[in-house]
């Protein structure tokens, strides 16, 4: 589902989407990039991300938060530490020290491996896993594949952006996953 | 400077965060007992022990920007930002930050790196904080606050979690001053993961 359900919540989502600043014809042409950093920018838009996630799952029993490398390391962390959850970096290979995990996932050309490391999770963790946005959803499911593969129950993925056309809510919801975003990619630059 | 020679002498949050950290020997490469951080993010405690003491430090230094370090500065600087009512500027590698940046190459130990900033996030006399996990040459931290002073902000204080003065009794970096949370650990205790 997407966040905006009632009054309040409505006024920060806007303020959200406001904040998030589009790039146009990057990392290549064609790509309406979604930058989030403008939004980092904004001490009460970042706070009210934050916040919104918070809401939703601090009763949840969420045990884990697993935030992907590297804008997921920005978002994840304070929603752990507000609901008291551990946190576990999703990276890049050869980045984590000590035993680790991989799992591959398949990108537009070649592909591309997540690692985590052995022991971060065990099984009876109910996990969030989080990055700053969903496109195709292929990181997403590899993130997802090393958590089960360790044992934890993935109970959502939260994104700030979701990109529709590129149908990442599907392929989660093909897994049997829920997806939880506050707001849609945007086309127009803003200035 | 350390945390603990300055105002947290016998703080037992010092010792559980230290205790948190997780030696792996000879990563990346032999020689090197690398200091993992990422058990901290395991205890829930520790983690919050350690924005705590940062977030207390620096609540009323009215810095405007904390300027995080890809990308472990990403997980320890923007938990500060919230806190302290502070923007969040991501110093990024290469290719990595979309539209327009500016540049700071720096030295490695075979080779160089870069950091880059986009333009535009921090204006001229803001007051801003540098966080990385670990400060080990300085040479990533120098080049962050070469960036940062080229655009005419003014460095208020370098933080990390894990470090060791450059020079014993040295604890500025380009005149900048180092705030430490705890030193590198040789040995591992019976650290669970």
């Amino acid at each position: 589902m997407s966040a905006g359900e009632n009054g309040d919540s409505a006024a920060r989502i806007s303020g959200i989407k406001s904040a998030l600043r589009v790039i146009p014809n990057f990392p290549k042409p064609g790509i309406m990039f979604q930058d989030i950093t403008t939004l980092l920018l904004d001490p009460k838009a970042f706070k009210d991300t934050v916040d919104l996630f918070v809401e939703r799952y601090k009763n949840e029993h969420i045990s884990v938060i697993a935030g992907i490398e590297a804008r997921g390391f920005i978002f994840g962390p304070p929603i752990a530490l507000a609901i008291g959850a551990k946190f576990v970096p999703l990276r890049k290979p050869k980045k984590l020290p000590g035993e680790v995990i991989s799992e591959k996932y398949i990108l537009e050309y070649g592909s591309d491996c997540l690692e985590m490391h052995v022991g971060a999770v065990q099984s009876g963790d109910r996990a969030l896993i989080v990055d700053d946005l969903i496109a195709t959803g292929g990181t997403l499911c590899a993130a997802m594949n090393l958590l089960e593969r360790a044992g934890a129950e993935v109970v959502e993925c939260a994104c700030v952006i979701e990109v529709p056309e590129l149908k990442g809510r599907e392929r989660l919801r093909s897994h049997g996953k829920p997806l939880y975003v506050l707001v849609e990619s945007q086309f127009v630059p803003s200035s | 400077m350390f945390a603990e020679e300055n105002g947290l002498h016998g703080d037992p949050r010092i010792k559980a965060i230290s205790d948190a950290i997780r030696v792996v020997p000879h990563f990346p490469k032999p020689g090197i007992m690398f200091q993992d951080i990422t058990t901290l993010l395991l205890d829930p405690k520790a983690f919050r022990y350690t924005v705590d003491i940062f977030v207390d430090r620096y609540r009323d230094k009215k810095i405007s920007v904390v300027a995080g370090v890809e990308a472990r500065g990403f997980i320890f600087g923007p938990p500060i930002a919230l806190a302290i009512g502070a923007k969040f500027v991501p110093l990024r590698k290469p290719r990595k930050l979309p539209g327009e940046v500016i540049s700071e190459a720096y030295v490695l130990e075979y080779g160089t790196d870069c950091l880059e900033m986009h333009v535009g996030a921090v204006q001229p006399g803001e007051s801003v904080l540098i966080v990385d996990d670990l400060v080990a040459t300085g040479g990533t931290l120098s080049a962050a606050i070469r960036l940062l002073e080229r655009v005419g902000a003014e460095v208020v204080e370098c933080a990390c979690v894990i470090g060791l003065p450059l020079v014993k009794g040295n604890w500025r970096l380009n005149g900048v001053p180092l705030y430490v949370l705890v030193e590198p650990r040789l040995d591992d205790l019976e650290c669970t993961l």
